[in-house]
């Protein structure tokens, strides 16, 4: 008889459903993915969904009500190993921008009846509600790297998702570093790799996707920024993006707010 | 001496290739002088100069139409002999153990490197040190490294961020090449100077109309490296520099580099001489199949000091330490040099331009011990 597939979930809360999509996406290794696992519960590609507990649940999306809170503490129970996908669960996501931002006066502008809105105050990581096994950056997230950490987990391997900078990747595939030779202002030094070092590519500087690296050192960037001719408002821009409220990140943007 | 008049020197192309050698050269990309492969002449940077100093690079047109008027850029030849990412061995699931696959036996590509700077000669000779001596040589960069073929060039122009002179490393191409070229351009001529450095240099030679130099050809050399040595953008001062950096190993300069660095690993990618790896497991889905993989790694990532039980670098301040003292100082008793050949290569790729030679030299201004003396 073969042994019981591994059952993963998908779960989705604030965001934009992307990194979900990414597993669809996987076209080659969608046969090899769903012959490894039951897929349980996963709404963006079938109504069919299995009770818990799960093996495997992958989280998108940042929590911003107080429904999720309460879902997400339900959820964590029912897998076995948590697993958050994407900017928004792993950092906030853009959203995260409204943190920084009267949320009441939003709802009070686009909302005929502000008061059946229920909204906390900040856009949050899953990890800053309940405990995560792993956390995979991106916005979007990397397919393969999302695959990776599948099959790591199926295999009982260590994932090979490494936390240093985009620099890296540039040197590995021999891209020409856009702010030494251009002066273009770029994140990569202080931006965890695993986007494959894409825009750097097509000369165009990092715009953190995947959030800040294992030891990033923004203000030593800012300082050569203003060398290239930049503000502080331009550089407290360049950080109010999809990780905006990934620490780092938030702290070099609010250092250059005022 | 020998001269090959510029309009011969599509010659030696067409030797290499006919010797089945891939020819892999400098050439303008993406804004710089980067390296890649060559089918003619016409693909070499002519008329093309570049503009380094710490954190920045730059290509403009020079004022003549030279072919080698500008320095090391942005790539180094270790991508080819040490590429960044290799597949090891793949294996296949075997019971509860595990069957390596058998490796079909192909001839490794047979490189020409064109343009190869005496500091390049002598990273190469590092690198050669490192990989192919003693117990655990390393076959693919053995293979790779043996049927090579190296066509170097004297630079008779120097970079802003070039100390090679400093560290006894040029500008003169003194060994380990197969061929070296001295281009010089008068007001009415352009031509090239060739020694030959090897026996395959010789037959090469032999391939490309040539005639011996006469007297002023051979001083003209001697004046264009004179020149260029004297103008070198940079200088490391090496006296007593190992017993240096021993006695400061806790300056309080590493703190002060420590708030500039980025820890992004950019001035080990770039190194020509810096060999570190790491290598990946990979396996599919179900398990069946493995395959392992070497690619570059950093001593200024977190992994590359991971061991079990915990970390033994987690400050920028210590491993920035580790980078410049395994250089300067530990290379010598590990290696019997240093480990850096002044190509400037970390101080112009630096994206916030942070310049070993000037840590060097605060260190030393800073030393409270006598080996400054």
């Amino acid at each position: 008889m073969p042994a019981k597939k591994p059952k993963v979930a998908v779960f989705k809360f604030a965001s934009c459903d992307g990194c979900q999509l990414s597993l669809l996406d996987a076209e080659e290794h969608l046969l090899a993915v769903a012959g490894a696992v039951e897929i349980a519960n996963f709404a963006e590609a079938s109504r069919r969904m299995l009770k818990g507990p799960y093996d495997i649940g992958l989280v998108e999306g940042s929590i911003t009500t107080p429904h999720d809170v309460e879902r997400i503490r339900e959820i964590r129970k029912s897998c076995r190993v948590l697993i958050t996908i994407g900017a928004c669960a792993t950092a906030g996501g853009i959203q995260a921008l409204r943190n920084w931002k009267d949320v009441k006066e939003f709802t009070r502008l686009v909302y005929a009846s502000p008061e059946y809105i229920s909204t906390l105050d900040r856009s949050m990581p899953v990890g800053s509600y309940v405990h995560v096994d792993f956390e995979l950056r991106g916005c979007p997230i990397n397919k393969l790297q999302l695959l990776e950490v599948v099959n790591a987990a199926l295999n009982k391997r260590k994932p090979n998702i490494p936390a240093h900078s985009v620099c890296m990747e540039c040197k590995l595939r021999g891209t020409v570093c856009v702010m030494v030779a251009k002066g273009i202002p770029c994140l990569g030094p202080v931006t965890q790799v695993g986007c494959g070092a894409i825009c750097p590519a097509f000369d165009r500087g990092c715009y953190g996707c995947f959030g800040p690296m294992e030891n990033p050192n923004p203000p030593a960037l800012s300082t050569r920024m203003f060398e290239l001719g930049k503000d502080r408002h331009d550089i407290m821009l360049l950080y109010r993006g999809f990780n905006a409220y990934a620490e780092a990140f938030r702290k070099e943007s609010e250092a250059h707010e005022k | 001496m020998f001269i090959v008049e510029l309009n011969d020197l599509q010659g030696l192309l067409t030797a290499l290739q006919a010797g089945g050698f891939t020819v892999i050269g400098p050439t303008v990309k993406d804004g710089a002088i980067t390296f890649d492969t060559l089918s003619s002449i016409e693909e070499l940077p002519r008329g093309w100069s570049d503009v380094q100093e710490a954190g920045s690079y730059g290509i403009r047109h020079s004022e003549d139409d030279t072919l080698f008027s500008y320095n090391v850029g942005p790539h180094s030849w270790k991508k080819f002999l040490f590429p960044a990412r290799l597949r090891l061995f793949s294996a296949r699931k075997a019971g509860k153990a595990f069957e390596v696959d058998p490796v079909s036996p192909s001839a490794p590509p047979k490189y020409a490197f064109l343009g190869v700077r005496s500091c390049e000669l002598a990273a190469i000779a590092i690198q050669d040190k490192i990989f192919m001596s003693g117990p655990y040589a390393d076959k693919h960069y053995t293979a790779l490294r043996k049927s090579a073929c190296i066509i170097a060039v004297n630079c008779v122009h120097v970079g802003g961020t070039c100390f090679c002179a400093s560290m006894g490393t040029g500008p003169r191409a003194k060994d380990g090449y197969d061929l070296v070229l001295t281009e010089i351009r008068t007001d009415d001529r352009h031509y090239f100077v060739a020694q030959m450095g090897s026996p395959l240099g010789k037959g090469l030679l032999q391939q490309v109309t040539h005639r011996e130099a006469d007297q002023k050809e051979r001083e003209q050399v001697e004046k264009a490296l004179k020149a260029a040595h004297d103008r070198m953008g940079r200088s490391l001062d090496t006296h007593n520099l190992p017993r240096l950096l021993e006695d400061n190993f806790e300056s309080p300069r590493w703190e002060d580099v420590a708030k500039r660095c980025l820890s992004c690993a950019n001035c080990t990618m770039v190194c020509p001489t810096c060999f570190c790896s790491t290598v990946e497991d990979v396996t599919d889905l179900s398990g069946e199949h493995a395959e392992r993989w070497r690619r570059w790694d950093s001593c200024f990532t977190t992994d590359f000091t991971k061991v079990a039980g915990g970390n033994i670098r987690m400050s920028t301040r210590t491993r920035y330490r580790q980078w410049l003292t395994h250089k300067l100082c530990n290379w010598v008793e590990q290696f019997g040099t240093y480990g850096c050949v002044g190509c400037g290569r970390c101080i112009t790729w630096c994206p916030v331009g942070i310049d070993i030679t000037a840590e060097a030299a605060a260190i030393r201004e800073t030393s409270m011990t006598t080996t400054n003396g």
